[in-house]
Formats: C-alpha cells, structure tokens, sequence
C-alpha cells in the first residue's frame, strides 16, 4: 500500500464542544502541555517548602522543634525526589515538549493525542500517590532521593513501611505516564514535520527535548526494574538487594542480596536522568540566546551532535556516582575517562552559546536575562563537575556539601533559570499577554545572585568537609565555628530566594488579566509557533493549511533583508540574494 | 527508498539512509505508528534487559547454590521425569503463533478481513494456551514443590524471586497482547480498518513477535543456563 505521510496526510483531531471536553479531557497538545506546567509547578511548591524547612533546620538547629530528624530525612528526600522527576522532568519533557513540539515542527498535533492525555492523567494520579505518602503512617520516606536499600526498607527509617511503597508506585506510574508521553514527542518530531522541515532545520529547542526523550525512554527503564525489585523486597520479603542483615536484633529472614545491584540500576538511570533535565535546558536556551541577541546560533550542526554526543555519553558514565561505593578500582578508572569526555561536548555548546552572543545585538529582556543567568550558572557547576568526576578528588569530597553545591547548580539551578527563560518568551504565546517586566527582573536579579549567595558558601563549607544529610552537626573538632555562621547565611538567603518564587506566581496569575498584549510576534522570532495565524493558537495550530518551511530556525539580522528577522516559513522573493540553504 | 532496479550496492544503501534522514516530513517511511511501536519495543527491550541483568548478577553473586534447572522443570510420566517438556512445548507454542502472525500480517495487507481475523485469533489462542501452561507450571512449583518468592528447599532464594518477577512480567506482556490482538482481530472484522489502512495488524503483529523474542531470551537463561 503506498505510504502517505503525516504532513500530508492531515490529521484527524476530535472537536470536543463542551468546557469540559475542551480544557480537561482534552487531546490538545498545548492544553496538556498546560496542565502538565500547572502541575508541575504545584508540586514544586511543595519541593520548594520542604527545602525551606531542611534550611531553617541546618541554619538555626535546635530552634525549631518542629523538625525532628525523621522529619528532616523525610524532606530532604521529598525535596529531591519531586524536584528531579515530578517537578524537572515532567515540566521540561510533559510541559515544553507538549507545547513546543508540535507548534515548532509544524504539526496539528501529537501523533497519538489520546495517548497524550492519557499521559497526562496518569502522571497526576502518580503526583497523587506521590502526596499521599504524606498522609500515611510514619509518613514519607526518608531514605534519601537515591532510595539506597537496605535503609530505605529496614526498619529504623522514617517511612520504611509505607512511606516506601508510595514512593515506588508513583515513581512506577511514573515511568509509565512518561513512556506514553515520550513515544508521542519523539514520534512527533521524526514522522510528523511539515513539508520543507528537515532535521537540520528544526530549532535547537525541539532538538533538546527529543533527545532528552530518547534518553527518557532508554533510562527509566531501570529505575522501574529497580522499583519493581525494591517493592517486591519490601512486601514480599524477597532479597535482590538485602544481604542477611538483623535489624533490632532480630534476622529479616532475607540474605545474599546486592545493595550494589540497586546501585548499578539506579544510575543506569540516575545519570541519564541528569541530561534528560540539561538537554532541554540546552535547547532551549540555544533558541533564547539566539533570538534576543538577533544572531543565528553559532555552529548549529556542531551544538546538535553535542547534543546527540552527550546522550550517548550520559550512559556510560553511570558509576562515577558510585566511587565510594566499593566497586573495582579499575571501573572507576574507565567510568572517570568517560565522564570527562563528555565536558567536550558540553564545552563545544557553552563556548556557541558565547559566541553567539558574541557581537551580537542582545537584547536585555527578562527571557534573556535567564538565558545569560543560564551561562553563568552552568559554568560554574560544570567546572565543579570536573572535579567530581576524578576518583582522586571525588573520594575526599564525596557525601559533602561540595556535591550539594555542585549539582544544585548545574542541575538544579540551571535548569530552572531556562525554564523561567522559557516562560518569559513562550507565555505571551499561550496567553496572547506579556508577563509584567518589572516583577520579572526582580525575579531575575534575586533569583540569580541568591543562587551564589546560597551554593557558592557550600562548597567552601563543603572542602571544610561538612559532611551532607546530617540532620546537626554538634560541635566537631576539624570545624571551624564560621561554618555555623555561614549555614545560617545560606538559610537566609535561602528564604529570600524562595519567597520571591511567589512573585513569580504572582506575575504569571496577574499578567493573565492585566499584562500588555503581546501581539503574534512578539520577540520578533523566526520559529514557526510565532507564525501561527491565532493567538493563543487554536487546536489544529495552523488554520487550513500547513506551513512549509523554507530555511532554518536562525535568520537573524539576514544582511540586505528587510527585517531583521526572516520567519522559516516566509516564502523567498525571486531576487533575494542573501537566502542562505541549510 | 531510491527506487534502484536490480543489484543494490553499499552505497546505495548510504546514501538511501542519508537521504532518509535529511528529508523533511518524515524520517522512516512508515505508517507513524509503526514507528511508534518500534520506539516502544526499544524501551522495552531495556526493561527486559535490567531484569535479566539484575538476574545474572544476583545468580552469580549468591554464595548458595541455584538449584538445578533440568531437576525442578522436570514433568513425571509414568513415573519416569523427562526435564524441561512443558517449556519445551511451550515454547513451541509461542514460536508457532509467531508464524500465524505473520500469516495474519500478509493477509492483513491482501485485505482478506476473515482470514486476517481467524488467524489472529488463532495466535491470541496460541498466547492464552501459553499462560494457562505458564499458571499451571506456577501452581506446581508453589503447590506441589514449595518455591515462594523468598524461599524455596532446593537452594538460592532469589531463584524463586527471580524466576517469579520475570516469567511473571513477561507473562503480563504476553497476556496483554492476547488482549490488544483479540482487540484488533474483531476490529478487522468489523471492518474498523477499511478507511485507515490494516497497518495496525503488522503493529500489533511487531509487538508480538516482540513478546516471543523476549520468550527466546527467558527461556535460555532461565531454563538452559
């Protein structure tokens, strides 16, 4: 039978009519990307309470009552489980990749949208066991974000019983929400471009994500697997990961279990995991940078197959968490080679995303702001990484403050400034209105130097040899009494930086009804969502007929054009000379 | 596909794949949710592969022997053990309703909707034969020889774990394809398919091949090893 495509084909969509149709159950791409962002956004706010309570404790200990060791356990790991999956993940991949795919590559949908939404709804009812554990006996589990059996389900941890078993349903439906969702980005975006869209021609944005999903789609795998076995340890009292271990003198009656096992699985995924959070993150600030500084991106091939590099990569460096773990000497010779490989790649993109400022006619907007926020803070935890990476040097500093810092910044904090980045451009899109820009820049400024005010004293605190995950320090020998000073330091700043996050709620909410009106374009962008003939766009995106796409995503500052921008999809004149083909 | 009449040489091949990837609209030129399926059947193969890894590195690493496969597969007739005869005929089971798939898959394209139907409810047959094997050689070994997922009297406990969770998991994949074929087989009677094609059997069709490829790799490893 003769295969027709996607493009050309048109897609059948469902016209629901009513409110409930339309703005609940809906197969719309952007409505879900929405209710993925919402969301997120929710139970981010609740990662972001959590971190202010284990704040207020290591800053001022013993002050506040209200936070007994287990209690500090059980945020700590909340706040890392819901920041990295719930919250990163699912905003990056279930919020941008719903919203950007589609409109970027020209589609009128998802390839699957019912799958789509069902994607949705099962990653809410996953946030929804994820909170029920709050609720249950003994509370959450306070096994650390990393789950590490045999503690996570030895008695003696807070949330051993059920707290645990939440934990591993939600993180299961998780992977199921996210599969379902992921074969539609990447389906998507290899098999349902418009006519004149090649891949070298896609912007950097849905390269980012695409990959992110590959990784995705590749990496959780484990983590179900090891959720699967833990559950099972846990409520069968099978022993895959508990040697024979006694626990208030008594046997469990489990033996000749690997710890180690879990381990292994854990950063098969735990690694890629970290790129599923950057590589979005990368793409997205690629398409920042280069369209309010109206440059093209520097070296757009070369910051693709860094993209595609470091995916690869990411999956071969899984054990460089794991140095202390008492694995072969020798594998972390190889897993240290490999991890820093892949600071050649991420190099390539930083040093492009420089140049293209380089030189260019940047415009200081808040989207902006984030991006260039971005450059700084990456670097930093980056740099920071190297050191990590090495066995020598990781030994000594493993399980301080020096990793907390470090990961905060590349992957907790870069992220997020792109994603706030992204926000600022892509909401006049969605809403048709401007987030106010006063409210944004304090946003901006007290969000960016916050985040050294907070990280940078960390590290120091860190090489001192603070160890990370201590409830209290007491007093100690080998510290001096400053690092008290500085922990408090650090709280403070901390609760600023969180605080102003509600003004970014604010502005979003008050923007909504009161913003100026945006216009189609804008940022006066080349990408296809800013060409759409609706704003917000409508569901089925592009009216009656597709866009066809000339040129590539970066025509910025074109010489002899008439504007300094030329949209992918505007049609070239007969004697336009300076039409470059890529 | 560079339409090329007779031999095909290397670089054809190349540049067919380089044209491929660099075309607009679509990658692979195929139906989209072809693609979709084979994306799936990649993660898949991951979740398969960190339970078989996770199995090796337990079996390897217990300091209790694993009990002796051949011995606790072993049926009695007449009194006389014939090892590994139910997975032997399961597994046969399972390989020949990979080949009434692919009957059903080419009478699928010849829109031959009875034939297309029988014969996929001929291999959904095949799997629910291959599952009531499977619970019957599960109610044996828990009834009659005493293996629990956190014991069992011939040695390693992680055997019965082991053995449980991958059989188990795999046996959900292949009841859930009984039930996506069923699905499909009497959409194709109804004739659900004429507008959109019958792409949807050849999809249905990769994903159970796909469960019986899985079936090659648990039984060499469970079975033979």
């Amino acid at each position: 039978m003769a295969h027709v495509a996607l493009a050309d084909k048109g897609q059948e969509l469902s016209h629901p009519k009513t409110w409930v149709g339309m703005y609940v159950w809906s197969q719309d791409h952007k409505v879900i990307g929405i209710q993925y962002i919402i969301t997120a956004i929710a139970v981010g706010l609740i990662a972001l309470v959590l971190s202010a309570l284990m704040r207020l404790q290591l800053g001022f200990p013993g002050v506040f009552t209200l936070i007994q060791p287990n209690e500090y356990y059980q945020a700590v790991t909340m706040h890392g489980m819901i920041m990295i999956i719930f919250m990163l993940t699912a905003f990056f991949l279930g919020g941008f990749g719903n919203i950007l795919i589609p409109l970027m590559v020209g589609a009128r949908d998802m390839a699957f949208p019912y799958m789509n939404m069902l994607s949705y709804w099962v990653y809410l009812l996953s946030v929804l066991v994820l909170c029920a554990s709050f609720f249950v006996p003994e509370g959450p589990t306070g096994a650390g974000w990393t789950l590490y059996p045999p503690q996570a389900i030895t008695e003696g941890t807070a949330g051993s019983d059920w707290g645990i078993i939440c934990m591993t349903v939600a993180l299961g439906l998780f992977v199921i929400a996210f599969t379902m969702g992921g074969l539609n980005y990447v389906t998507t975006a290899f098999q349902a471009r418009t006519r004149g869209m090649s891949l070298m021609r896609v912007p950097l944005s849905v390269w980012g994500i695409v990959m992110a999903t590959i990784l995705g789609l590749l990496a959780f795998p484990a983590l179900l697997v090891s959720v699967v076995m833990m559950t099972l340890d846990k409520t069968l009292n099978t022993s895959f990961f508990i040697p024979a271990i006694s626990s208030f003198g008594e046997s469990t009656g489990q033996e000749g279990g690997s710890p180690i096992l879990f381990q292994h699985l854990f950063w098969f995924f735990g690694h890629p995991e970290v790129y599923i959070v950057a590589l979005p993150a990368f793409g997205i600030v690629s398409d920042l940078i280069s369209t309010h500084a109206r440059k093209n991106i520097f070296g757009y091939r070369m910051m693709v197959w860094a993209l595609v590099a470091i995916g690869g990569l990411s999956f071969i460096v899984w054990a460089h968490h794991m140095y202390v773990s008492g694995m072969n000497p020798y594998f972390g010779f190889f897993f240290a080679t490999t991890t820093l490989i892949i600071a050649v790649p991420t190099a390539i993109k930083v040093y492009n995303w420089i140049l293209t400022l380089w030189e260019g006619n940047i415009h200081l907007t808040v989207p902006m702001l984030f991006a260039i926020g971005f450059i700084f803070t990456f670097i930093h935890g980056g740099i920071t990484g190297l050191f990590l990476g090495n066995v020598v040097v990781d030994v000594p500093l493993s399980d301080t403050y020096f990793v907390v810092g470090h990961f905060h910044m590349v992957m907790g904090v870069s992220p997020f400034l792109v994603l706030f980045g992204g926000i600022y451009h892509w909401y006049p899109k969605l809403t048709g209105r401007l987030l106010n820009d006063t409210m944004g820049k304090i946003h901006f400024w007290v969000t960016f130097l916050g985040t050294y005010a907070i990280y940078l004293p960390m590290h120091y605190i860190g090489i001192l040899g603070v160890p990370r995950r201590y409830y209290a320090m007491g007093t100690t020998e080998f510290l001096p009494d400053s690092v008290a000073t500085v922990n408090a330091s650090i709280t403070i700043a901390a609760l600023i930086v969180g605080t102003v996050q509600l003004l970014f709620i604010v502005n979003i909410v008050w923007s909504l009804f009161k913003g100026k009106q945006a216009g189609s374009n804008p940022w006066r962008a080349t990408t296809l969502e800013w060409q759409t003939p609706d704003t917000p766009p409508k569901h089925g995106n592009w009216g009656p007929e597709l866009p066809i796409v000339y040129r590539w995503a970066y025509s910025y500052s074109v010489p002899g054009a008439k504007e300094d921008y030329i949209p992918q999809n505007e049609v070239p004149s007969e004697n336009s000379k300076h039409e470059e083909s890529t | 596909m560079a339409q090329s009449s007779g031999e095909i040489t290397d670089s054809d091949v190349l540049t067919d794949l380089v044209t491929d990837w660099s075309a607009d609209k679509e990658i692979f030129k195929i139906h989209w949710g072809k693609a979709m399926m084979w994306i799936f059947l990649v993660s898949d193969t991951f979740i398969f592969t960190s339970f078989l890894t996770g199995y090796m590195k337990v079996r390897i690493s217990s300091t209790i022997p694993w009990p002796n496969a051949s011995e606790i597969f072993a049926l009695s007739f007449g009194g006389e053990p014939i090892p590994l005869i139910l997975i032997a005929i399961m597994t046969f089971i399972l390989i020949s309703s990979s080949g009434t798939m692919a009957l059903a898959v080419n009478y699928g394209y010849r829109k031959d909707r009875n034939k297309t139907a029988l014969l996929m409810f001929a291999t959904a047959a095949f799997g629910v034969m291959f599952v009531s094997m499977q619970a019957f050689e599960w109610t044996k070994l828990i009834v009659e020889e005493g293996v629990r997922p956190w014991a069992n009297p011939f040695g390693a406990p992680q055997f019965g774990a082991c053995f449980f969770m991958i059989t188990g998991f795999h046996g959900a994949h292949v009841t859930g394809g009984v039930i996506y074929l069923s699905y499909v087989a009497i959409g194709v009677l109804n004739g659900r398919y004429e507008k959109k094609g019958y792409d949807i059997v050849e999809i249905a069709g990769l994903y159970w091949h796909f469960v019986d490829l899985v079936w090659v790799f648990i039984f060499a490893f469970f079975y033979l090893w």
